[in-house]
């Protein structure tokens, strides 16, 4: 079936902001469809609210609106726009949801605009329980039986119907409590009959026990003329019961016999099929690991997370394929974009192994709760690709570059040799009890006692044989390396299993890791053992640190024998068909390949590298760059990095470079493998990336794009041999070192806070009391904030340099006077002698509050001429001083007249992609070409300060509170949100209340409100609070803060606190009458617990919360304005 | 112990001997399914032949007998990356290690299966030789390498004497059967009644298992039965199986196939049965250069253009342009490659495909063919 002629201008719905659940993935599936449509000739109108995408680019759609995803914004964009069709199935369920409501609505029917991709009846089949549940009997998939009953001998006879285990839920109790695992009758009848009790409206739901199951998931593909493939199938190794996006993964599945893989294959087909869907489709199962029994969990009818891994685990690009199945196409009229030869349709056939490992945000929320379940928790993934299961697991833990480099660190040193560096960080690392960690509403996982917790990793070994049993039965991210430890102790498979409920086969493998430890430590280090050591994975600093040797020394062993990283291909057919895409792995058990070698001496037993051929040695009269990526996405380091590494790539192709990108994120755009010439799905780590070089052997690599992930290899970059492109390394260095930079700022004759360095609390106070209080105590080398805090007394600090000593013992502690201002932002392009600045941003919180966190607006509105002259005049001396060759970020203060840096980022920055668009100014590819050599006169632009914009943008950004419980939500200098949208307009308010809408928060609803703001907020609140009321809102608040408004005439009723008796505060909360919280929480250490629960209490009801009063001033703002119409503005125009 | 692969090219791979230590010379071929291994070994198709698996993770989930499909395996040798030190699967009985020991298969793991792979791919399939001996000089053994020929496997693998399947009741299949083709069971019992003759040419399993599932009475005949022993047990359908080698190499069975195609009863046939029935009515066939052995080939159905994702094992395929169109005319296509993957006889009952429409291993989408075969048969709706 050809094309649909009738097609020719389509919208495409992205997915907003990054939240936990909803990520990049979203980006990468939006980009590869709009570039897949516009190849077919479609005009493509792209709405998304996230400027951080790449998706809202120009280059890939033809239209682009960065307004907020509600049914407004849409409505006005298709009577303005007037497209023929809207694709919603890969804007995930934000797309989706959209889409539905318009559907319903009958404003598409009216509007003559089609769906594509997937019809609204197929949403509804797959997304309505009811109507998903009868289908599936239909076609006779099984679902997880379940029956709501009232009495108890109803209850039995259900579940013995249903068959033992059953899952037992009163309705409507609190947290499920009452309910419970019935494994016979006299169980399932004593919780009944409690449960029964206990439910308010008498209710109990039975549900067969599908906890402990294996997940699987299938990626199928269905086209208009019905035919049907599955992409992938993967493996969870955490049963069911965790969220898959919290899960370790494994593709293709391992412990699938034949027999089980064709049977849920088969089923996969059979209800994507009966969906009728058009496009990708994912099926979640829960597979009996004791017989055939299966159940469907879950149908996602469009692309998702899980597509985005299954197609970069096959290199077939799903959404690249489900874009031209919805304009008509059928599977077997698309070309593989892998083989250029053969078609779509067909299965990917896996030559290797693929292990993902969920990316965690505990290292940000020390207070959250690291259970892991049905709700997912992670912000971002690795993804890495081995030929062994072992070798994939080894380099995703230390893809995630969160300190641990095997299954090992988690470990305290028990014996063996350490180089007296290693040992001291250890032991400094590990010598904190973990119940000295700030541990506000610990109900449920209470940490055991022995388990030594520190910032980067915990201990388990001390924990006795007990102890540790109960730590194998907490679901948490931490559960591959208790069972390392259970293996080391001893403890059996079967008893492994038994509690886990992880497959053998896992703890097997893990246990082959756990081997080699253990072999290594013992030694001697043969050079088989070292090729065994490698061919699993094993960093050489691992084994350095293993053996007792040093790292060079094991290094000069493997080259001596010739034992190096080689590299293959993925090329979605097991070598059976010549590929030629330019997407490799690496691993110690093969030989490298290259185009066309039929390999005539493959020698002995592997890999020699004089005669091992390598992608790398054809003829490139090209100079070749490295683009390093930026890794996992964690709360600090998002999706603008990929933004950043991306349009870099393409701005060296465009010099005439040849392209070479390593990163280890499936969610991203830059990891496609049609972005640059070769793409190296590797873990960013020293020893990784030399691979890479040594058969590469790059002219340049280039690190100012790829955030911290890429800045922290410069100097095994430097040492490697690869010139650093743009500025220098040494430069990158001074704007890190504090003391470095303190005299660079010198000699630019330029103010900063003043402050100190330290090494111990004593110091601190003493500085802190030399300075004023309040202070800013932070480790020197710290990313987006982590362990900073603003300290108000000596008691503070004492608290807190215990806490940040575990992770800084070895660098100083900064001691910074805190001073409230404004907090302004410039990045800049420089080529070493002239600078460019885009715009000038101003962040509406004060000081005080992460960047990352602010509402950021641009142009800034409050400066004075003056003033901006001085910003413009710092940011070139500092440029200049730092002889900048690209992209430089700077954040400074402006308090009254005064102007003071605070940071300097000599790299591409979160507001990079968020200034571009709105100035029109590609700021990345700029400062690409200039890091080529061109100068920015040669390129057509004036230096200096641009013109303003006409129109403001307002950034704001998004938080995932709801999602990590137990998470303190109060901002402050360490970063907490997870994504940020946009607001653009020709008026600050109009652009602000976009960027609240964008950010999904939607008032008035119930027009109810609470304030409690600590003594020293009480007259500020009181403005506020009047312009809330003015806008029709009731004024709950605490004693303190309601007396204070009382007494300027706002009224407002007061609740009783938290510790005083119902109905209280939360109550009101509770009640889902409320539509926000502004709850001030005391500055420094000790905030308060109370405030802590409020706020948890709020997010976790769907009630906005501010922790800031000039957020909350903005918000007023914005309802005040919110009646005017919306102007929509294609940012092409700009 | 140290086992080297060598093949006729000269090309040597060291790796570690997996179940018997015997020396063994063999056509060298891949297979890139993921999982079916058991199948793949005891796939009669692969006598004469060294299989390797493009998968590098093998023996995860045991050995689960039940699934074996035919009496022992076949494969003169094994290739792999590396073999599971432990099974994992609530079926499992036994190891692969074992199981490889138990049938004194030879094999090699340890090696870089993807190269091997590509040297096929480039080179097309070629001879090689297992070995657990350590050959100082390895053109020694090239001259036997090199005269390797695939021949009389046919007869090897298909059963001395013939013997009955009964229609099965779904219900009294083993559990895992009856769960893994559930979809299959659903469909009606349309073969009731039926008796169809099943030609053994390296039956798999399945296909009588297919067959009795839709309620058909299975008689299955040695390869080298008279076409007139067959027709005279007066059959409502004749199934020709697949099987192993250079289907030229069976003359004899190629003229009692031609007898069958004259008779007046409806014919399918799988793989060697469909390239003997080809070869039957003068067509041609030729070796492809390294084959189809997967589960992931997308065939096309001429007839409504439908794909279908197959199951595949086979080094040889028909020449569609030795077909007379007043005889067959292709049915399916490999939308690949566009070789042959199926026949359509003209004016005749007949139809023929290069697939496994049995599956196991692989995916079970072209079952429905055997309800056309059925259908063919007048079996009811």
């Amino acid at each position: 079936m050809p094309k649909n002629p009738e097609i020719k201008k389509v919208l495409v719905l992205g997915s907003g902001p990054i939240v936990i659940g909803q990520a990049a993935e979203f980006d990468y599936a939006g980009t590869q469809a709009c570039r897949s449509l516009k190849e077919e000739g479609i005009e493509v109108v792209l709405l998304n609210s996230n400027p951080a995408t790449i998706m809202t680019d120009k280059d890939i759609a033809d239209r682009v609106y960065i307004e907020p995803l509600t049914t407004e914004v849409v409505e006005r964009l298709i009577r303005k726009e007037c497209p023929d069709s809207v694709l919603p199935t890969l804007g995930g369920q934000a797309g989706l949801n959209l889409a539905m409501e318009l559907e319903e609505s009958g404003f598409l029917k009216e509007n003559q605009v089609r769906l594509i991709g997937t019809t609204a009846l197929t949403i509804k089949k797959a997304e309505d329980r009811e109507l998903f549940k009868e289908t599936m009997e239909r076609i006779g998939e099984p679902v997880a039986p379940s029956d709501i009953v009232e009495d108890v001998e109803d209850g039995l006879r259900i579940a013995a119907e249903i068959g033992y285990p059953v899952v037992l839920r009163p309705a409507y109790t609190l947290g499920g409590s009452g309910g419970g695992i019935a494994r016979g009758p006299e169980q399932c009848r004593e919780i009944l009959e409690n449960g029964l009790r206990l439910s308010r409206v008498g209710q109990v739901l039975v549900e067969r026990c599908i906890a402990g199951w294996k997940e699987i998931e299938y990626e199928v593909i269905r086209d208009g003329a019905g035919n049907v493939i599955t992409v992938c199938n993967m493996e969870n190794i955490d049963p069911v019961g965790v969220h898959t996006g919290d899960s370790i993964v494994v593709a293709p599945s391992q412990t699938l016999g034949d027999k089980e893989y064709q049977m849920l294959r088969t089923s996969a087909l059979n209800i994507i099929t009966e969906l009728g869907i058009t496009g990708g489709c994912n099926v979640q199962y829960a597979l009996n690991p004791d017989s055939f029994e299966y159940c469907v969990i879950e149908v996602n009818p469009r692309v998702s997370r899980s597509s985005a891994l299954a197609s970069k685990a096959t290199g077939y690009p799903i959404a690249k394929v489900a874009a031209k199945i919805a304009l008509g196409y059928t599977l077997d009229e698309i070309k593989n974009a892998v083989t250029k030869k053969t078609c779509a349709c067909f299965e990917p056939m896996l030559d290797y192994c693929v292990v993902k490992m969920p990316r965690l945000p505990f290292d940000k929320f020390i207070s959250a709760k690291r259970a892991l379940g049905t709700q997912m928790k992670a912000t971002g993934e690795v993804m890495s690709i081995c030929t062994s299961f072992e070798g994939a697991l080894m380099k995703a833990i230390r893809s995630l570059e969160q300190h641990v480099d095997s299954l090992t660190l988690y470990t305290a040193p028990s014996g063996e040799k350490r180089t007296a560096s290693l040992q001291k960080t250890d032991i400094t690392e590990c010598s904190k009890e973990d119940s000295a960690l700030p541990d506000e509403n610990q109900t449920q996982t209470l940490p055991e006692a022995g388990i030594m917790e520190c910032p980067n990793g915990y201990d388990f070994s001390r924990l006795d044989q007990d102890g540790l049993k109960r730590q194998l039965a907490k679901v948490d991210d931490r559960r591959i390396w208790v069972i390392a430890e259970a293996l080391r102790r001893g403890i059996s498979y079967d008893e492994i299993f038994e509690i886990t409920r992880i497959d053998r086969w896992f703890i097997d493998k893990l246990a082959v890791l756990v081997d080699m430890e253990e072999t290594l430590k013992v030694g001697p280090l043969t050079m088989e053992l070292l090729r065994e050591a490698k061919r699993l994975e094993f960093p050489d600093t691992v084994i350095a640190r293993l053996t007792g040797m040093s790292v060079q020394e094991i290094k000069e062993m493997r080259y001596g024998a010739g034992i190096r990283a080689s590299f293959k291909m993925v090329d979605t057919c097991a070598a059976e068909f010549a590929a030629e895409t330019p997407y490799y792995y690496s691993c110690f058990d093969g030989i490298s390949e290259e185009e066309g070698s039929g390999g005539t001496d493959v020698g002995y037993g592997g890999s020699d590298p004089a005669k091992t051929a390598n992608p790398a040695n054809e003829s490139h009269p090209k100079k070749k760059v490295l683009v390093l990526g930026s890794g996992p996405i964690r709360i600090g380091q998002g999706i603008e990095f990929d933004f950043c590494s991306v349009h870099s790539t393409w701005a060296f192709a465009k010099e005439g470079y040849e392209t070479i990108i390593i990163n280890n994120n499936p969610e991203t755009v830059s990891t496609d493998f049609d972005i640059a010439d070769k793409l190296y799905f590797e873990p960013l780590t020293p020893e990784d990336v030399e691979s890479i070089v040594d058969m590469e052997k790059p002219d340049g690599a280039v690190v100012q794009f790829g955030g911290q992930t890429a800045i922290k290899l410069t100097e095994a970059l430097m040492k490697m041999g690869v010139p650093i492109l743009g500025t220098a390394a040494e430069d990158v260095d001074a704007a890190e070192d504090r003391e470095l930079f303190d005299r660079i700022l010198e000699q630019c004759r330029i103010p900063r806070p003043a402050g100190h360095t330290v090494f111990t609390a004593q110091e601190a106070k003493a500085a802190a009391n030399e300075l004023g209080y309040p202070v800013l105590v932070r480790p020197s080398y710290v990313l987006g904030g982590q362990g900073m805090q603003i300290c108000i007394n000596d008691h503070d600090i004492d608290e807190f340099i215990g806490i940040i000593n575990q992770i800084a013992q070895d660098h100083p502690i900064l001691v910074d006077k805190y001073i409230v201002g404004k907090e302004i932002e410039v990045d800049a392009v420089c080529d070493g002698k002239d600078i460019l600045i885009p715009g000038i941003m101003e962040h509406i919180e004060r000081t005080g509050v992460h960047s990352g966190d602010s509402i950021s607006v641009y142009p800034a509105p409050s400066i004075t001429p003056e003033i901006e002259a001085r910003l413009v005049d710092y940011t070139e001396r500092l440029a200049r001083a730092l002889h900048v060759k690209g992209m430089i970020n700077i954040q400074f203060i402006v308090a009254g007249e005064e102007v003071f840096i605070i940071e300097v980022n000599p790299r591409s920055s979160r507001t990079v992609p968020y200034i571009s668009k709105v100035t029109g100014i590609p700021i990345v590819p700029l400062a690409t070409r200039v890091i080529c050599g061109h100068t920015l006169k040669e390129l057509g632009y004036t230096p200096g300060l641009q013109k303003k914009s006409k129109y403001m943008a307002i950034k704001m950004p998004v938080f995932s509170f709801e999602k990590i419980r137990g998470a303190d939500i109060s901002l402050g200098p360490e970063m907490k949100s997870t994504g940020e949208c946009l607001g653009v307009a020709e008026t600050f308010n109009e652009a602000l209340y976009k960027a609240f809408a964008g950010a999904g928060i939607k008032l008035p609803k119930h027009k109810n409100m609470v304030i409690t703001v600590r003594e020293s907020e009480h007259e500020a609140v009181v403005e506020i609070a009047r312009r809330f009321q003015n806008a029709g809102y009731r004024i709950f608040a605490t004693r303190g803060t309601a007396r204070a408004l009382n007494a300027h005439g706002v009224k407002a009723l007061t609740v009783r606190k938290l510790e005083q008796e119902s109905p209280n505060i939360l109550d009101l909360i509770l009640g889902h009458e409320i539509d926000l919280v502004i709850d001030i929480p005391q500055q420094g250490a000790e905030r308060s617990h109370d405030g802590f629960i409020i706020r948890r209490n709020a997010i976790e009801t769907g009630v906005h919360v501010l922790t800031s009063l000039d957020t909350a001033e903005a918000l007023a703002t914005s309802l005040e304005n919110r009646t005017k119409e919306l102007t929509l503005i294609d940012i092409g125009t700009l | 112990m140290k086992a080297f692969l060598i093949l006729e090219d000269g090309t040597v791979f060291c790796g570690s001997s997996i179940g018997s230590d015997r020396e063994v010379i063999s056509e060298i071929v891949f297979n890139t399914s993921m999982t079916g291994y058991l199948e793949v070994l005891t796939d009669p198709s692969y006598a004469g032949q060294a299989v390797a698996m493009t998968y590098p993770l093998i023996g995860n989930y045991g050995i689960c007998r039940e699934d074996m499909e035919s009496g022992r395996p076949w494969p003169d040798g094994f290739i792999v990356r590396e073999l599971s030190p432990i099974p994992s699967n609530f079926r499992s009985g036994d190891t692969i290690q074992h199981f490889l020991k138990e049938y004194d298969i030879p094999g090699i793991s340890g090696i870089d299966t993807r190269a091997l792979t590509k040297i096929l791919r480039e080179k097309g399939t070629m001879n090689g030789m297992i070995t657990t001996h350590a050959y100082d000089d390895y053109t020694k053994p090239m001259e036997r390498i090199k005269s390797y020929r695939v021949t009389g496997v046919v007869k090897a693998v298909s059963c001395k004497e013939t013997y009955v399947v009964e229609p099965s009741d779904p219900a009294a299949l083993p559990v895992s059967v009856r769960t893994a083709r559930k979809t299959e069971t659903m469909q009606r019992r349309a073969g009731e009644g039926k008796r169809v003759a099943l030609l053994d040419l390296g039956a798999k399993r399945n296909i009588a298992r297919s067959l009795a599932e839709r309620g058909c009475l299975v008689t299955v005949y040695p390869c080298h039965t008279p076409a007139e022993e067959i027709l005279a047990a007066k059959p409502d359908g004749i199934m020709l199986s697949n099987g192993p080698g250079d289907p030229k190499e069976n003359a004899e069975m190629i003229r009692e196939i031609g007898r069958l195609y004259e008779s007046e009863i409806p014919i399918f046939a799988i793989c060697l049965g469909h390239q003997l029935m080809a070869l039957a009515v003068g067509a041609d066939t030729y070796k492809l250069k390294y084959g189809h052995r997967g589960g992931n080939h997308p065939v096309k159905d001429l007839d409504t253009g439908r794909v279908y994702i197959s199951s595949q094992n086979h080094g040889y395929a028909v020449d569609p342009k030795s077909l007379d169109p007043q005889v067959a005319v292709p049915a399916f296509v490999n939308v690949n490659d566009n070789t042959n993957e199926g026949l359509r006889y003209v004016g005749k009952n007949i139809f023929t495909v290069q697939f496994h429409p049995e599956a196991c291993p692989g995916p079970q989408d072209s079952g429905y063919l055997f309800d056309r075969f059925i259908e063919m048969m007048g079996g009811k709706e």
